[in-house]
């Protein structure tokens, strides 16, 4: 922020940047060799949800062109709010379509950005499995573009598996653009997918 | 790429002419100063130090006043939630967070950057707001952190500050001194006196409606980054109606940090007090939030 706009109290909304996200497929390959999770082939999108007819009318339009693709066997793109007002756009594809689940997840953030909901943009998550269950979502920050490994342990405590999570970080360090700040690994619990 | 904030231009130009008027003032008053006073020095190098610690120490000093304890994910795990996503919304490094044991609902946030920033809230907020009021809530405090508004307050309250002491310092020199002075010193110092009061009410004014800007700036970016500002205005309503339901008692401890509040503490709506007062007047912050959600509703419009 220049000083002008510290001396009017303006913020400059902070834009998304989409590119990184095509990095996701060669990440698979190496985070399945280095820890053994493999794509579950469920993917979402978070945003805050903006009131009024243009925001309905983006995402409406939004879905209808995800579920229109002739390749898509699983369920349709479903919108769902969490508890805190956030809008999650859930894409589920096979396990082995993560490069179709990526191009979803792009869709929907690219259509966001140019009907003016850039802003709003929160987050997109790939989930992975490992053995014995274990989820993982790695989370890519627009406002950052950077990712970063969310590793929830079960249970409703609320506790996630730092260990695996910085694992992760270290073996993908080559492949995607980790968040170095370990402060912005923001949890999402709950999120769809996990 | 296309965004759906817009700059509002009348308040922007009303803020930089409040910020003008107070550039000049410091400008005049600086010159008169010194023509006038020889010792000028030793008070400003002073009331410097005051405020530097003051602008250093914002954070600490206002969690103190407040009674604002820092607390945990595990205390509070859905007020930590909010913080977490409206930070990475804003690309902002995530604030202290902290909560007050008080029944007044009210949040404030301090900090000299974004880096040493804390957001703090009220036990009394946290009991009444609905989670998306108050997520409304803290994106306006954050936006006060994000625009610098305890910088650009702290620096322009030191004016006002300086003139005061002047006043006083005069004045004491004058009562304590006066009989061993010869008429030309006395004339000086009544001169000075004169000069800072005018300075002090005139920046005292002025630094209230740069306040008011500030807070309709803030009002602003928080809608513009939840999407929402319907909620705001409605979480805005409620905080307003309860305080001013909230017996004095409490009030008189709360008066002093106003300016770092989301609504002060000084319940009905004032007439004439509008221009003492550090935040706009509820029907104005109402109307401008309005005014954002249609703008959030209507069409998107080609790129210009």
């Amino acid at each position: 922020m220049g000083l002008l706009d510290i001396l009017l109290g303006r913020t400059k909304p902070v834009l998304p940047d989409l590119d990184q996200l095509f990095a996701l497929p060669s990440a698979a390959v190496t985070l399945e060799a280095a820890a053994g999770f493999t794509p579950t082939g469920s993917g979402a999108v978070c945003f805050a949800t903006v009131e009024g007819a243009a925001f309905e009318q983006t995402h409406r339009e939004v879905q209808a062109l995800l579920d229109a693709d002739a390749d898509r066997d699983g369920p349709p793109v479903e919108l769902r709010q969490d508890e805190f007002g956030y809008s999650w756009l859930v894409s589920e594809r096979s396990p082995d379509q993560l490069s179709e689940l990526v191009n979803d997840l792009h869709a929907v953030n690219s259509s966001m950005e140019v009907n003016g909901f850039g802003p709003q943009l929160l987050c997109s998550l790939a989930s992975f499995e490992g053995e014995s269950g274990k989820r993982l979502a790695l989370v890519y920050l627009y406002k950052r573009g950077t990712f970063y490994p969310f590793a929830p342990l079960p249970g409703d405590g609320q506790r996630r598996d730092n260990a695996l999570e910085l694992q992760v970080k270290a073996a993908l360090a080559g492949d995607l653009k980790m968040e170095q700040d370990l402060s912005r690994w923001f949890p999402v619990w709950g999120a769809p997918g996990l | 790429m296309q965004s759906r904030f817009r700059s509002d231009r009348r308040l922007t130009v009303r803020m930089t002419v409040t910020m003008f008027l107070l550039g000049l003032l410091y400008v005049a008053f600086v010159a008169a100063l010194i023509v006038l006073l020889r010792s000028w020095l030793l008070v400003v190098v002073l009331m410097a130090a005051m405020f530097v610690a003051q602008f250093w120490f914002s954070d600490r000093i206002a969690m103190f006043a407040m009674r604002g304890r820092v607390v945990e994910r595990e205390e509070y795990p859905e007020l930590h939630a909010v913080v977490d996503r409206l930070c990475a919304i804003a690309d902002m490094p995530k604030p202290v967070v902290a909560v007050s044991e008080m029944d007044m609902p009210n949040a404030f946030a301090t900090g000299r950057n974004p880096d040493h920033a804390v957001v703090c809230v009220t036990t009394g907020l946290l009991r009444r707001l609905e989670p998306a009021e108050l997520e409304g809530v803290l994106a306006h405090e954050l936006s006060h952190v994000a625009h610098k508004d305890v910088a650009v307050i702290t620096i322009a309250s030191f004016l006002g500050v300086i003139a005061g002491l002047i006043v006083r310092f005069a004045f004491y020199s004058q009562l304590f001194g006066g009989g061993r002075r010869d008429q030309n010193t006395a004339a000086v110092f009544a001169v000075v006196m004169a000069v800072s009061a005018a300075v002090y009410a005139l920046s005292f004014l002025l630094i209230r409606a740069l306040s008011r800007y500030r807070e309709l700036a803030a009002d602003r970016a928080a809608a513009l980054l939840t999407g929402r500002p319907s909620v705001l205005a409605s979480a805005l309503t409620k905080v307003s109606g309860e305080i001013a339901r909230i017996p004095t008692k409490d009030l008189r401890t709360a008066q002093a940090f106003n300016a770092f509040y989301f609504t002060p503490a000084t319940g009905k709506e004032p007439g004439m007090e509008r221009f003492f007062s550090t935040h706009p007047s509820l029907e104005q912050r109402l109307d401008q939030l309005g005014r954002i959600s249609a703008e959030l509703g209507e069409a998107a419009t080609p790129e210009k």
